[in-house]
């Protein structure tokens, strides 16, 4: 079968005009996704920036002085009151925490973060018979801030403590966060225990 | 703010709305009655539409509003068509409890537009605006709206849940419409947890703590979602405000998302009809048995099957709304300070069970369990359509869909009892025990009873009538355990007790063994 030339010519454009067309397509899916694409970016990043920054900012630490040397007696424990280390201006009640100070010899202290291990809750120190009872779960630690009973599986964290000429400092960290496999802490606040 | 005495302007403002509502409704109304319709397109195929079903609809009859409405916008023929959507006939009580959950939904999002309006979203001055919210009589019934409102809602959504299990009607061909529930379920449970921190009173403080602390377990995001629901390392200035900005518009988006498609595969694949005992569910057959259904036993939706709906939602309105006014919100009272140790932490009523299970599972796997309990509890939920979307639907023949619904109920409900009674808590309030109870005349007997309370051995045991409930009875373990047994586990402490070895002198511990020797069976 003899296919004429003009027929030839009418089957290529009209392959042309379907490249052309399918090129046409693609350029505008290719417009639709790239700038689309490219707008919701723009937009996009300052949100999830904003949404997820809690979680993305870098820790803070600060130091806060808690009282002088002499108000604190050996062998008691205290709450000691201060700023949270992210604490901004003006931020009121909720940027101020509690902690337990315990002076364990003329130069020695020990802060305990007031977290209880297991969810959080704020432990009470009970004087007379020497231990930190937590009032969510029944959580108990003995006077080193080791648990001894309930739910928590390990001590109460610390806070480091340093003394700057008669003040007494403490250094304001993050709540502890417990992680899955055991105390998964980032090492705050252990090492710096005495002073 | 406050009200004018005079109420002459308020008046005046609500018949400017009602007013030309009036006119509009009732000229429609007078319109429909009088005209005829003529024949446009549309709905001429309507009614080709509609030979199909055993009773053709009329045609729509509209005024000259109707009509230009409908010209430039299409909705009321939208809505004849939903009013034309069929229900199976025998659908009808049990089946109000979905279009409940979405009124009570409704409910809190209108209560909650205007909450916001007086709210400041504020770490310091949340606290304030909730305490003049509660000093104006008229706000506080609008808090207590709301409050009510979310415990309609969780309850609503779990009897919705319950009874859509047990009529399997999350099989063929409702399976999508099962796990947009389920993630409604767990969006609903968010906004409670949100709300709840957001009444930003010392519990509120301290439920974002507890929150954060579980999420911290997860692998890998755990810390940043921890920090992520604090809104920083600490509760800070900015917790509440990030809080509001999930519980208002985060959630809130996703779940008129969600709604909207549980909604709209409501009406694609129609309501369920009530199970039949033997009659299965075949993929294959399903649709079209539905549809013979809908034409021999059907109901028109609107009004023959929403009457019920709305009547059931209008009680439940009306119940919360009575709970608003005669009971009011639950008090804020102690400042959400983090400083001030003297705290109680406890969530509402509704999760008050999971917080009875985070003290009473063993503690050994309380690490693991607390991002494994809930992560199963998703995989069960999400799993339940795929392990059988055919078969039996009837509650009679699927005992252990039936034996499920009841243990998880009876489980609930006992957690709950137990939850509001908190056993393992120490009892630090717990009174000296007086001398008619100590009834001796013995000076190491007496001191050793004065220990007894001191040392906060009464805080976890009971002796007759007086301290916790942690710990064992001890009214007569001087008939259980010997002088010896005693002092062994004293100084060493249990489980769920502390050792006393470190914390009692030799002399200490004789007194308070004498006076437990004479707490004996009489």
């Amino acid at each position: 079968m003899k296919v004429s030339r003009e027929e030839k010519q009418a089957r290529r454009e009209q392959k042309q005009a379907l490249r052309r067309d399918r090129q046409e397509k693609r350029r505008q899916v290719l417009i639709i996704f790239g700038a689309g694409g490219a707008a919701a970016v723009a937009a996009g990043i300052p949100v999830v920036g904003v949404l997820l920054a809690p979680a993305l900012t870098p820790r803070r630490a600060a130091w806060r002085a808690v009282g002088k040397v002499s108000d604190f007696q050996v062998g008691q424990t205290a709450e000691v009151k201060f700023k949270v280390a992210d604490a901004r201006e003006g931020q009121g009640v909720s940027s101020t925490v509690g902690a337990w100070l315990r002076r364990t010899s003329e130069s020695r202290f020990v802060c305990f973060q007031m977290n209880c291990t297991h969810l959080g809750c704020p432990v009470h120190w009970v004087s007379s018979s020497e231990l930190f009872l937590c009032p969510c779960h029944g959580g108990v630690y003995d006077q080193a801030g080791r648990n001894v009973a309930g739910p928590p599986r390990i001590p109460l964290r610390r806070h480091a403590v340093r003394l700057v000429g008669d003040t007494v400092e403490v250094q304001a960290q993050p709540i502890p966060l417990p992680s899955l496999h055991g105390p998964g802490l980032t090492g705050q606040g252990l090492s710096g225990a005495d002073s | 703010m406050t009200p004018e005495p005079g109420k002459k302007p308020r008046r005046f403002s609500l018949w400017m709305i009602f007013g030309p509502l009036l006119v509009l409704i009732s000229g429609l109304l007078w319109k429909r009655r009088t005209h005829d319709h003529p024949p446009t397109l549309p709905s001429q195929i309507q009614q080709e539409q509609s030979v199909q079903t055993p009773e053709p609809p009329p045609p729509v009859r509209r005024g000259p509003v109707g009509r230009w409405i409908e010209d430039r916008t299409g909705l009321l023929g939208l809505l004849d068509q939903a009013k034309q959507h069929r229900a199976p006939a025998k659908s009808r009580w049990a089946y109000v409890f979905g279009s409940a959950t979405l009124f009570s939904f409704l409910l809190l999002v209108v209560t909650g537009f205007g909450l916001a309006l007086v709210y400041q979203p504020d770490s310091t001055t949340a606290f304030g605006s909730l305490q003049a919210i509660d000093a104006h009589p008229l706000w506080r019934t609008l808090r207590g709206l709301h409050y009510f409102g979310a415990s309609a809602m969780v309850v609503m959504i779990g009897v919705h849940m319950i009874r859509v299990y047990l009529f399997a009607s999350y099989k063929y061909p409702r399976e999508v419409s099962w796990l947009t529930g389920v993630a409604l379920l767990f969006l609903t449970l968010a906004m409670a947890f949100t709300g709840q921190v957001l009444r930003w009173d010392q519990n509120g403080l301290w439920s974002v703590v507890v929150g954060a602390e579980q999420a911290a377990r997860a692998p890998i995001v755990g810390k940043g979602l921890a920090r992520f629901l604090l809104g920083g390392d600490t509760v800070n200035g900015g917790t509440v405000s990030h809080i509001f900005a999930l519980h208002t518009f985060w959630f809130p988006a996703l779940l008129f998302a969600l709604i909207g498609l549980h909604l709209f595969l409501a009406f694609k694949n129609g309501v369920s009809e009530p199970p039949v005992a033997g009659k299965l569910v075949n993929p294959a057959t399903y649709k079209a048995e539905y549809e013979t259904l809908l034409k021999t036993d059907g109901v028109l939706f609107w009004p023959t099957a929403a009457w019920r709906d709305v009547q059931f939602s209008s009680l439940l309105v009306l119940l919360v709304a009575g709970l608003a006014y005669w009971l009011g919100p639950p008090a804020v009272t102690v400042p959400p300070d983090p400083s001030i140790v003297q705290a109680d932490p406890k969530p509402d009523w509704y999760l008050t069970w999971y917080f009875t299970v985070l003290a009473l599972w063993p503690y050994g796997i309380t690490n693991a369990m607390l991002i494994l309990a809930p992560l199963m509890a998703v995989v069960a939920l999400v799993a339940v359509p795929f392990i059988r979307n055919r078969g039996e639907r009837h509650p009679s023949r699927r005992p252990w869909a039936v034996g499920i619904v009841l243990s998880v109920v009876c489980t609930i409900a006992a957690l709950t009892v137990v939850g509001n009674k908190e056993p393992w808590l120490p009892r630090f309030e717990a009174q000296p025990l007086p001398a008619s109870v100590v009834a001796s005349a013995d000076t190491s007997v007496k001191l050793g009873a004065a220990l007894f309370h001191s040392q906060s051995c009464e805080a976890c045991h009971q002796i007759s009538g007086y301290g916790g409930l942690r710990g064992p009875n001890l009214t007569s373990v001087g008939s259980r355990l010997s002088r010896g047994e005693l002092a062994w586990r004293i100084q060493n402490g249990a489980q769920s007790m502390p050792p006393y070895a470190g914390n009692l002198s030799t002399e200490e511990l004789n007194h308070l063994l004498d006076f437990l020797q004479t707490r004996k069976n009489h």
